[in-house]
């Protein structure tokens, strides 16, 4: 498998790569050049949490082809990269919304058709695999995908333990090309905090070898110090910093405003009734007809993220 | 079994289930639960005879609380993590797992075959699918990792078949010893939970028997619905309807009687026709 022979070759390409305390901040379409066509685009949050939904944005306005896209659990994003022609390989443990919105259809629609190929792992050999990307050794040992198909179907290698000769699982690294990422706050040098729950992402973010940061807001260098341990991605691993209030939205964002279920009826309907058309009809209404992410939060309007808002803060410790 | 149905009549069969498989679980243990009706479960089960079961889901939340009429509809979501003790990453979740800390793994299943053997990736081959399914998110980790696994599944002959057409989430494999030589070394399966039965596994061929019927089911009425043919022992309990006092705790947390199937529905939602 190639990915084992490039944990090697992006541990040597960060040896030699500057690292300068500047400023990062730029716009979502600026930081979406970092991606070129055929790489590997690792997406943060996990289904429909903490999703940076406006890079994702971005890396459709960026037309790219032939993207590989893996995320923890994938969600509509997905079918969106998929639709528009940007990606056509997926790895990822899961693909949906929920239960309550059924199967994907487009994904589907375009594997069953041989239009793209979907790489499954566990959710925990995507996250081991992940982690051996971020701490640069070619593969991890895990205790899991043992005797299942989904091992077969990927061609998953065991080992024998050098000390005890168990038999175990031996996940190569993932080292992603470039990670887009949602987080609280951010300064313009990249430090990058999160509230709650971290997903894949502190992981995700040291394996790859570009990672561009969305941030609900950019703040003083200063407001870092006052909570460095929620400071999950140190500056010198962050390449681009992009202010994006509600930036995750229709996603939740822990603390300051939940998923919007109604968004994704909305985007189920509209596939229900024109399939793979549907979706792209989804990208042309929501992402093409605008000029960027905070036009199309402006359409969604401020009366509808104030009640998410409202709906995460009765969700919050007292 | 007389033919007379027991069951309270307005009990749906989503709400047996769930009553059925809350009360499998002990106090004091942790519950790794996959959501909908796992969950659902367990917070039954801690509102009644386990206020001590630590429930996990793999969205990194430990010891989660709900909040009766906001139930979540994934495990990464605020409404998931509502009166957490712990909010840590995924990957962290999974690894106390790999340690061995979960006493119980509880999952959903849109199929599951004699041996126990979970399908949720893809119906015909891998290179072609014919339908290809969501995959399988953290089912094959909490069954391969945590130390007991019971599964949660409407009882159809589509549902309980003698061959997953793939195994995403391996049970006992193909029986006798084949899940301990494939390198799975920890954890058993618990049992099966439909709304017409409990069934378990047989101890040398580890394939699938009845254990007990729910209220008013026979026998044949199970077999009539099951894809192959289940070991039935001499001896057959009878499982206890839902009380009064459980169908509240339950309609409480869905916020009112019929919410259970939106947020606790794999009957419909995962259909394999799509």
């Amino acid at each position: 498998m190639n990915d084992a022979v490039r944990s090697r070759e992006v541990r040597a390409e960060l040896e030699v790569t500057e690292r300068p305390v500047i400023d990062k901040t730029m716009t979502a379409e600026e930081a979406c050049r970092l991606v070129s066509d055929g790489d590997h685009v690792a997406i943060g949050g996990t289904c429909y949490s903490r999703s940076p939904m406006a890079l994702v944005f971005g890396l459709l306005r960026a037309e790219r082809r032939h993207i590989a896209v893996s995320r923890p659990l994938s969600c509509y994003e997905i079918e969106l990269l998929l639709a528009s022609g940007t990606a056509d390989r997926i790895v990822t443990s899961w693909v949906g919304i929920g239960l309550r919105w059924g199967l994907p259809r487009v994904l589907r629609h375009y594997v069953e058709h041989g239009l793209a190929v979907y790489e499954e792992w566990s959710h925990l050999a995507i996250g081991l695999r992940y982690k051996a990307g971020a701490m640069g050794v070619p593969f991890l040992p895990g205790l899991s995908m043992l005797g299942s198909d989904l091992a077969r179907a990927v061609q998953l290698k065991t080992v024998t333990c050098p000390y005890t000769g168990d038999q175990v699982a031996a996940l190569p690294a993932l080292n992603p090309d470039v990670a887009l990422i949602h987080v609280h706050r951010a300064d313009r040098h990249g430090n990058s905090q999160v509230d709650g729950y971290w997903h894949m992402d502190a992981d995700m973010a040291r394996a790859a070898r570009k990672v561009v940061v969305s941030a609900e807001q950019i703040v003083p260098d200063d407001e870092i110090k006052r909570r460095p341990w929620t400071t999950m991605l140190p500056h010198f691993a962050v390449d681009a910093v992009v202010e994006a209030p509600f930036g995750a939205y229709p996603a939740e964002c822990y603390g300051l405003y939940e998923a919007d279920f109604a968004h994704f009826d909305h985007y189920v309907e509209q596939v229900r009734q024109g399939g793979a058309d549907g979706a792209r009809k989804y990208v042309d209404e929501n992402v093409r007809a605008h000029a960027d992410f905070a036009a199309f939060l402006r359409e969604v309007g401020d009366e509808r993220l104030a009640a998410l808002g409202e709906g995460a803060r009765r969700l919050m410790p007292a | 079994m007389s033919g007379a149905a027991s069951r309270p009549s307005d009990a749906t069969p989503e709400e047996v289930m769930a009553v059925t498989a809350s009360r499998l679980l002990a106090d004091d243990r942790v519950v790794f639960a996959g959501v909908g009706m796992p969950l659902l479960a367990s917070a039954l089960a801690r509102r009644r005879q386990a206020p001590n079961l630590t429930v996990v889901l793999e969205g990194g939340i430990i010891g989660t609380h709900l909040l009766p009429g906001h139930l979540p509809v994934s495990t990464n979501e605020m409404r998931a993590a509502f009166g957490a003790e712990m909010l840590t990453d995924v990957t962290d979740i999974f690894l106390f797992a790999q340690r061995g800390f979960f006493d119980y793994g509880f999952l959903g299943a849109a199929q599951v075959d004699m041996f126990g053997n979970i399908n949720t990736s893809l119906i015909g081959s891998p290179a072609h699918p014919a339908v290809r399914l969501p995959g399988s998110g953290g089912a094959n980790d909490i069954i391969s990792l945590c130390n007991e696994t019971y599964i949660v599944t409407v009882h159809e002959p589509r549902r309980l078949v003698s061959r997953v057409d793939f195994v995403t989430s391996p049970g006992y494999l193909d029986g006798g010893d084949s899940r301990l030589e494939s390198g799975l070394v920890f954890g058993r399966l618990g049992g099966v939970i439909t709304d017409l039965a409990l069934m378990d596994f047989e101890p040398e061929s580890r394939r699938m028997r009845l254990q007990a019927l729910q209220a008013g089911v026979t026998v044949a009425a199970v077999q009539a619905q099951t894809g192959f043919e289940l070991i039935v022992p001499d001896h057959l309990d009878a499982l206890p309807p839902p009380s009064d006092e459980e169908l509240e705790i339950l309609r409480d947390l869905a916020g009112g009687p019929g919410s259970l199937a939106s947020v606790a529905a794999p009957a419909a939602a995962l259909r394999t026709g799509g």
